[in-house]
This record gives C-alpha cells, structure tokens and sequence, in this order.
C-alpha cells in the first residue's frame, strides 16, 4: 500500500459514538451507492404503471385526440366483455403450459446429459448456449423458414406430408411456435436444473445403488425431491416469460388465424391502432396475470424458492 | 462401476442429438442465406451452388440505401451504451448489497426480482405516449432507458452473486492501511471484481441485443431502429420477391460474432445464468 498512515492517529472518540457514526456513515453510502440504480428501475416501470392505469381509466385515442375524458372502468369491461380478449388469453396460456412443460422434461434430460456424461460435457454446454444467444426474432424466422412450404426442409423429412401448410392453421402454427420457443429458452431451464443437481450429494447415490436401486428409482426419490427448488426457480422464471410470449409469433404469424398472444393484443391495440386506453387495460390485465402467477408460485413454494435461488 | 461400450453408444446418441438440436437453426439459416434466389425454393439443406448475393445486397448502396448498415450501427451503438451505464449502475448496487450493512437492502433486491418478473408490454403503451411528449420517440436515448431498467436487475443479481465470493478481509486490510471506503472499493474490489462485471456485461449486452418489443414500439425509423425490429421489417429488392435470403443473411451476421463471443466466454456466462437466474 502506498497511502501512508498517519504516524499517530488521533486518539479514537468514545467507543459507542464512534462505531454509531461509523454506521450511520455505512448506512448513507449504502443508500447512495444504490439510489441510481432504484432511480433508473423505479423510472421505466412504477412510474408507467401508474400512467397506465390512468390511461386505462379514460378513452384516449391518439387517432381522434380531441376526444376523450374519464370513462371508468368501460375498457375493462370492454376487452373482458371481449371474445378476442379470451382467444388470446387461452393461446397464450395454452403456449405457456406446453412449451414449459416441454421444456422442463427436455431441460431435465439435457442437465442429466450435462451432469453425468462420460465424455463430451464441454460440447453439450457449448452447444446448449448457442441458442441462449441468439436472437429470438432470428430464431423465429430460421424456424419459420424451415416449417415454410416453399422453402422449408421440414416437409421432404420422412414421415411429414409434403404438403403441410404449417402456418395455414391455427394449431399447426402452435407446434411451429412452441417449437421455436422451446429451442430458445431450454438452455436456460438446463442450465438452471444443472445448478441444482451439482449440490445432490453423490454419497447418496452410491448409497442408493448398494441398496439395489434402479436408475429410474434414484431419480424419482433422491434427485426430484432434492430439486424441487431449483425445478420451482426455473419454472416460475420460464412460465413468467413465456407468459409474455411476443417476439415469435409477432414474426411467424402476426397474429393471424387465431394464434395471437395478448401482448400481441396489447402492442396492436397501443402501437398499431393508436388506442392507449383500450391498450393500457390490456397492459394493465397482463400485468395483474403475471403479478397473480408470481403470486401462486411464491405463496406455493415461498420457502422452497429461498432455497433454490442460487445467487440470492 | 465399469464403462461398457453400450455406455460409450448410449452418450455419443444422447449428446449428438443435443448437439444436433441446438445447430440445426443456425445451421439452416447458413445454408438459406448461401442459396441464389432461383434455387430458394429447393428444399435442400445443404445448397447445391453458393452465392454471396444476399450478404451484397445488405450492404449495397453504403450507409444511406442499405436496409442493414444503420440497424447494425444503432444495435451496437444502444447495446453497448446501456451494458456501460447498466453495469456502472449495479456494481455500485451491488457492491453496498453485499458489503455494507444498511436498512433497505433486501427491499432492493425483492424490488429488482419484481422488476425482473415485470411484463415489458405493460410500460410500452406510457412509454409510446411519454416518448412523444418528451421527444424521446424514435432516439437512442428512448431504448436506452427501457433497456437499462430491465436489465439492471440481472446485472444487479449477477454482480451481487459474484461480490459476496470476494475476499472481505482484503478491503478491511485496505482501510486498515489508511484507504477511503472509495478507495477500498476502487483499488482492492474492482479488481477482484472484473470477471463478474465482465459475465454481467456480457448476459446484460445479450439481453439488449435481444429485444424485440421496445424496438419496434419505440421507434420508427432507422434513426434508432435495431436489427431485430429491422428484419421483422425487411422488404424484398421488388415488392413481388420475398425478403428470405436478405434476412437470413442478415440474421446470420447478427448471430455468428454473438455465437463466438458465447462460445469463447461459456464458462463466464453459465456461471453468470445461474448465479443471476432472473431472465431467460
């Protein structure tokens, strides 16, 4: 170190001033240190909240701006009273429940691969990252173009009608769509389940196996049970956002045929039709739904959760 | 328990079908984006003849008439702003969450995981109205903001992950020796401290470069559109050919650097999702 110390620091104040100061000092750096960050979060989404359900609450149409005023609860009432409002809430919560569930077992399958290969792990986990990093609007297109008719490789695959016209139908652009998602969001889930299994004691295993244990029955009793908050972290983190499922379908089918989400609902009724009340009930539904799936899984599992935070 | 070369079979299966899982977009986007427009439609994986027509027409016409060089400036450009201001945000965050003692921390940090869980949809309809009032429509400043918000939560659980590992007694050491708390923290953690605040930079960059719904909603123009919003936007040379090949070979030139940096950093990053674990 080079700061030199004072050759005879000043004889310390009474101990229990000095170390009151010492936190008091503690305590205000803490809250300087972090005000800018609570600041730039706070900005982008109370704030907006707020303006939201205000908007919400009134007929703001930007495409007639001389219109308007306070009109109560008549947008909500509006989209819920809506049959395109809960044709988009079954599609969204129909995409979330498959491509999680999907996932969950796929990921599972992958972090096992991960955890026990012989050989070869580094090359699982390189390759399990490509898609972590790519961009879900260039996946959505790849899996589109790949699922295309025209220019598809899909439909020359064995046992796959040449002529299947993916995205001529609602639940065929589903599968498209749920396959795309699963693609890009697996990783994360192994990655996550991988975390867990690395904190299952061995012993246990070896344990298990002297007793004559299968394979299946280790997994069933040792590995599930130990897992269940790391399973719970991934599951509540995937199925909030996939909740939000926007980007692929906004690229492979823009809604069309039935198969819109309703944050395609939202970002049509704000973006493209200029409609910030109507928009911003359905902002405002959408958060209260995830605000409500948040709310189940920490009420469910609240302590499993603390446990399966890694970082936290 | 011994290897059997059954065991050697079943593993080369299971991993080759995760390798082949995980390639086979990337793969097929390479394959479409080589492919001249006449033999587009030929359903072939691997393309007969290869022309690198698609990847000329992105940048003809130099930076005014080409539909991908402004996107790929503003994508960078945007990214790379919000990753320095993000990361300079929550490591100050982060560093007093996992040093010092004051009220308020775990509120902070159930605050960030909230945000984290917070639909993006549910800000775009203020914002869009905001933006317009303030100016902020269609600049980079009006990403960046959003972006910051929503990524300052993985930053901040990322960094935090990775400064509660730190070596304490190194700082009291330093204060011991007659440094400030600042200088503790600039000479001594910083240092310590650089391999997290590079994973963070890196899944915070990714997390930018990612975003589709801010930058079609928030923008209008090239001006400050990114790449994402760009290719969902992208026309074909004439209104009667379709855009494919353009925006496979867009997509590929987005995706292959990305595909590199992960692979030369994945030890960092997986270490960085799982400590983080707040976004996919």
């Amino acid at each position: 170190m080079t700061v030199n110390a004072p050759a005879n620091p000043a004889p310390q104040k009474a101990a229990p001033a000095g170390a009151s100061s010492r936190t008091r000092s503690e305590r205000k750096l803490g809250w300087m240190l972090c005000a800018p960050a609570v600041i730039a979060m706070l900005l982008v989404t109370a704030y907006p909240i707020v303006y939201a359900v205000i908007l919400s609450l009134q007929d703001v149409d930007l495409r007639f701006p001389d219109e308007g005023g306070f009109v109560g609860l008549s947008n909500y009432t509006a989209v819920l009273s809506s049959d395109l409002w809960w044709t988009d809430f079954f599609n969204t919560v129909l995409i979330m429940v498959i491509s999680v569930a999907i996932e969950l077992v796929l990921g599972m399958a992958i972090a096992l691969v991960m955890y026990r290969a012989i050989f070869g792990r580094g090359v699982v986990r390189t390759s399990v990252l490509i898609p972590y990093g790519i961009i879900t609007v260039v996946a959505a297109f790849a899996w589109q173009f790949a699922f295309s008719p025209e220019t598809g490789f899909v439909n020359n695959l064995p046992l796959i009608p040449d002529e299947k016209d993916w995205f001529g139908g609602r639940f065929s652009s589903f599968a498209v769509i749920i396959m795309a998602e699963v693609w890009k969001t697996t990783p994360f889930m192994a990655l996550l389940l991988l975390a867990g299994l690395v904190t299952i004691d061995s012993q246990l295993y070896e344990a298990a196996r002297v007793d004559g244990a299968t394979a299946w029955q280790r997994f069933t009793r040792i590995t599930l049970p130990l897992m269940k908050p790391a399973i719970l972290v991934a599951l509540l983190f995937r199925t909030l956002d996939a909740f939000r499922v926007f980007d692929t379908i906004f690229i492979m089918t823009r809604g069309a045929l039935d198969t819109e989400s309703v944050s395609i609902l939202g970002y049509n009724q704000l973006i493209s039709r200029l409609n910030l009340g109507l928009g911003s009930a359905v902002s405002v539904l959408i958060f209260l739904c995830v605000f409500l799936i948040a709310f189940i899984f920490v009420r469910g599992f609240g302590t499993k959760l603390e446990e399966g935070r890694p970082g936290g | 328990m011994e290897r059997s070369s059954r065991d050697y079979v079943l593993w080369t299966i299971a991993i080759t079908l995760v390798v082949i899982f995980a390639l086979i977009p990337v793969l097929w986007l390479i394959s479409i984006s080589l492919k001249p427009p006449e033999a587009l439609t030929d359903q072939r994986f691997i393309p007969s003849e290869v022309s690198f027509d698609n990847y000329k027409s992105l940048f003809e016409g130099g930076i005014d008439d080409s539909p991908f060089i402004k996107p790929l400036i503003n994508s960078i450009g945007i990214a790379l702003i919000t990753t320095a201001i993000s990361i300079v945000l929550a490591s100050f965050c982060a560093y007093a969450i996992a040093r010092l003692d004051f009220p308020g921390k775990r509120v902070i940090l159930a605050g960030a995981l909230a945000i984290a869980m917070f639909p993006p949809i549910s800000t775009v309809g203020p914002l869009f109205d905001m933006w317009r009032t303030l100016g902020l429509y269609d600049t980079w400043l009006g990403l960046i903001i959003p972006y910051l918000t929503f990524s300052l939560p993985l930053a901040i659980y990322v960094l935090v992950a990775f400064f509660r590992e730190i070596p304490w007694e190194l700082e009291q050491a330093a204060q011991v020796d007659g440094a400030t708390p600042f200088q503790a923290f600039t000479k001594v953690i910083v240092p310590l401290a650089a391999p997290g605040v590079f994973t963070a930079a890196i899944l915070v960059f990714i997390f930018c470069w990612n975003d589709f719904l801010f930058a079609i909603s928030l923008t209008s123009s090239d001006a400050s559109r990114t790449v994402p919003a760009a290719l969902a936007f992208f026309t074909g040379e004439s209104s009667f050919t379709a855009p494919t090949g353009s925006i496979a070979a867009a997509a590929v030139v987005v995706t292959v650097p990305i595909i590199i940096f992960v692979l030369i950093f994945q030890r960092r990053i997986v270490a960085g999702l799982t400590a983080g674990a707040v976004k996919g």
